[in-house]
């Protein structure tokens, strides 16, 4: 049997009514799993958005799920981050956690090893806000998780391939070379 | 160049002239009302009233079917929309350009609950290649035109184009169709140059080679299928073709080893699992064709030309992929056939020829000849014989009758043959057969029907009467639901659940009411009397042939089982019981 894979995919589609119904019938109808599915417009200009999906699959059924999407009237590209090397995967978490006493001081010190930072604060409860790969929020949540009661809302995964290319190969545009240096 | 202003109804229509439409296929409503009386002002569209829309869009894809042009159905919002839903799914799943235009309550109602609302775009979006909600008369011209472009373009498909009354009303400025690229869809037509040699390598190198071909050649249009022909003959290499893909090469080809799949010729299914290199053209190894695909053609390199390239690896994983319209690729595949100065493994085709003339000798279409009952395969033999001299389309219903007549009506040409093959729609052919007939006012047009099926959309009758189509609806009548029987017979024991029909209505008398006319055939005598008569009375008729009431459809690969494994008769006896994986399969 084929192995199972995760595989973040970006889709670039005209931002008009129905599209994100359109992708998501898609998965729902043919039976693809959807881990998490981001969208917002990335283009004011051209009404384009971007949406990140992360899926699951056997390869075969992987390569299906971008034939597929890729066939949609509304969308400009399809780009499997996963298979065409590395990218950044980030996601944003608002980590709610109602305690008091020591487990509040401790929330606090791990928040701070993770780099999460307090938005709000009562006397029994603090909202963090944490980014990062999927792995590193499971693990603070899991942690605020044993020092208190918890509300979490998570973005879902946005990503972006690593490396000076811009728009390739979305939307069947040529690369765009930059010929700034990288930032050190 | 200023646009022209014009209010929403006559954008639609002048739309729809400047895109080529001679005829419209609808149901007036409510919500369509302007578009209708556009419609009456004018001469440049012709309306046909149909009695349900269901049969509206049935109508359109046989149209569209035979002529490669367009089909276009106009109807009203709510019920209308609704159900114009199972031809659009229909169309979706056989590749039939369709454009729907469906009244929909005004835009300050949408989402109120109003009279005969529904989310149309919402219903349809799953069962059409794409759809529109058109909120501002500024855009309609637009999108009336892309969604032509989109239902004819690539892999073609249904479209739906939701037009709220209001904007029918609205005035706004006309565009006509435009040169310009779409901004997103533009489906690639023309092969990777690479894959093309490799295919070619392949062919050349091939002991056991077979063409597999399907609807794909026929929607890149009646040359597709003329090179395809070229390209077979060329190579001397045998061809099977799908339900979909009947008279994309001559029926009377020696090189043609008749339908695959299913309830295909013995010889096309041996072939298809015993090949070693397979060339699919425009075929999509639909489950009707693979049968258990974990035997599926175990031992062949596999070629697949589509052009939706999520048709390529969806079921079977193939080793020469080639995204492109088949007649641009056929006619790159002949040329480097040509190029190569191709030429076949002479010694391994000859002795492929030698297997597959074996394989053709247990004449697996054969059938008792007897003159006590009317054989269903009898009276379609002698259909063929008696209009094969004619310029004949056949539409058909969905069941046994059909499979009867894909295995025994002998197509030459392109757009003769008019099936529902993927969704599987009882009430189908009758509604195709009069689009065929509007299309085509002096040919033959035979719907082979089942008299369950027939049933369905039976008051089409009515617009075929009303509009004078001298169709004919040719009912296999058996009294039951043929291939439900079928299966509850050889998969479910025998126990008859709900397939037979108690209280048929008389043909003779229900043709009559309807003022068309009516013939029976009750003997095999009868046969030829009443089809010599159907041809030649000019008006709708319909023909009751009363044929074998147990009579099974054969061969027949049962559910689950693989292509060496067929049944080929009643005295066959699956060897063992169907499997649970293929109890469970459609």
């Amino acid at each position: 049997m084929s192995t199972i894979e995760r595989h973040t995919i970006a889709v670039l589609v005209d931002n008009e009514p129905g599209v994100l119904a359109r992708v998501i019938g898609l998965f729902s109808g043919r039976g693809y799993n959807i881990e998490s599915l981001t969208v917002a417009e990335v283009d004011a200009a051209t009404h384009q958005s971007r949406i990140t999906v992360v899926t699951t699959g056997t390869p075969m059924v992987i390569e299906q799920i971008k034939a597929q999407l890729a066939r949609l009237v509304p969308v400009h590209g399809v780009h499997d981050l996963t298979a065409e090397g590395p990218c950044i995967e980030r996601e944003l978490a608002l980590v709610k956690v109602r305690n008091v006493g020591q487990e509040r001081v401790e929330a606090l010190r791990i928040a701070d090893i993770f780099r999460a930072r307090a938005v709000d604060s009562t006397i029994e409860s603090f909202v963090f806000e944490i980014s990062g790969a999927t792995e590193k929020l499971n693990a603070f949540i899991g942690l605020m998780a044993d020092l208190g009661e918890v509300e979490v809302s998570r973005t879902g995964v946005v990503a972006i391939a690593r490396g000076a290319t811009v728009g390739s190969p979305m939307g069947g545009r040529e690369p765009v070379k930059r010929s700034s240096k990288p930032i050190r | 160049m200023s646009a022209q202003t014009m209010t929403g109804a006559e954008i639609i229509l002048k739309a729809l002239v400047d895109q080529g439409v001679e005829v419209i296929f609808g149901y007036p409503g409510g919500a369509v009302l302007p578009i209708y009386d556009a419609l009456f002002k004018q001469n440049a569209l012709r309306h046909i009233l149909v009695r349900q829309e269901g049969g509206a869009v049935h109508s359109a894809e046989g149209y569209a079917r035979s002529t490669g042009k367009v089909g276009v159905v106009l109807v009203t919002s709510g019920p209308g929309a609704t159900n114009a839903v199972t031809g659009l799914t229909d169309a979706l799943m056989d590749s039939i350009p369709v454009v729907c235009l469906t009244g929909q309550v005004p835009t300050h109602l949408i989402g109120n609950d109003a009279f005969q609302e529904a989310d149309t775009t919402g219903i349809t979006r799953p069962c059409t290649k794409h759809n529109y909600l058109v909120k501002d008369v500024k855009d309609l011209a637009r999108v009336m035109h892309e969604a032509f472009y989109v239902a004819r373009s690539g892999r073609p498909g249904p479209v739906v184009v939701d037009l709220p009354k209001d904007v029918q009303f609205a005035s706004g400025p006309y565009i006509g169709p435009t040169e310009l690229a779409h901004k997103s869809y533009r489906p690639q037509t023309k092969a990777d140059s690479q894959r093309i040699q490799e295919a070619v390598e392949l062919m050349a190198r091939a002991k056991r080679p077979l063409f597999y071909c399907g609807g794909g050649v026929i929607n890149s249009g009646p040359d597709a299928s003329k090179k395809l022909t070229e390209l077979i003959r060329l190579t001397g290499f045998p061809c099977t073709l799908t339900l979909m893909g009947l008279g994309v090469l001559p029926a009377s080809d020696p090189l043609f080893l008749g339908m695959v799949g299913m309830h295909g010729t013995y010889e096309s299914n041996m072939a298809m699992h015993d090949c070693d290199v397979m060339i699919n053209i425009g075929a999509r190894f639909d489950d009707r064709v693979t049968g258990r695909l974990a035997a599926f053609s175990p031992g062949s390199k596999k070629i697949h030309v589509d052009i939706d390239p999520s048709s390529i690896n969806k079921n079977v994983r193939v080793d020469v992929p080639i995204v492109g319209d088949c007649a641009s690729v056929i006619a790159d595949l002949t040329r480097a056939w040509k190029a190569r100065k191709g030429k076949a493994d002479e010694r391994g085709l000859q002795s492929w020829w030698k297997q597959i003339d074996g394989w053709r000798r247990r004449d697996c279409l054969r059938y008792e000849k007897t003159t006590k009952v009317i054989k269903p395969q009898y009276a379609l033999d002698r259909l063929q014989t008696l209009t094969r001299s004619r310029e004949t389309f056949i539409t058909t219903e969905v069941g046994q009758h059909q499979m009867w007549a894909a295995q025994f009506m002998k197509f030459e040409k392109p757009n003769r043959w008019m099936t529902s093959g993927g969704l599987g729609t009882m009430g189908y052919g009758l509604p195709a057969a009069i689009g065929v007939q509007i299309a085509h006012p002096d040919a033959l047009v035979i719907d082979v029907a089942g008299e369950a099926s027939i049933l369905m959309n039976i008051q089409e009758m009515s617009t075929a009467v009303q509009y004078q189509l001298p169709v004919k609806i040719f009912i296999l009548n058996n009294q039951w639901m043929g291939m439900v029987r079928q299966w509850q017979e050889l998969i479910h024991g025998g126990r008859y659940s709900q397939s037979y029909t108690e209280s048929l209505p008389d043909f003779v008398k229900l043709a009559e009411a309807f003022g068309a006319v009516g013939l029976r055939a009750e003997k095999a005598g009868d046969v030829d009397g009443v089809i010599e008569e159907m041809i030649r009375v000019k008006r709708t008729v319909i023909v009751d042939v009363c044929v074998d009431q147990t009579e099974n459809c054969f061969p027949m690969i049962p559910a689950g089982a693989a292509h060496n494994e067929m049944l080929l008769g009643p005295a066959d006896k699956a060897e063992k019981p169907t499997s649970e994986e293929g109890m469970v399969l459609v």
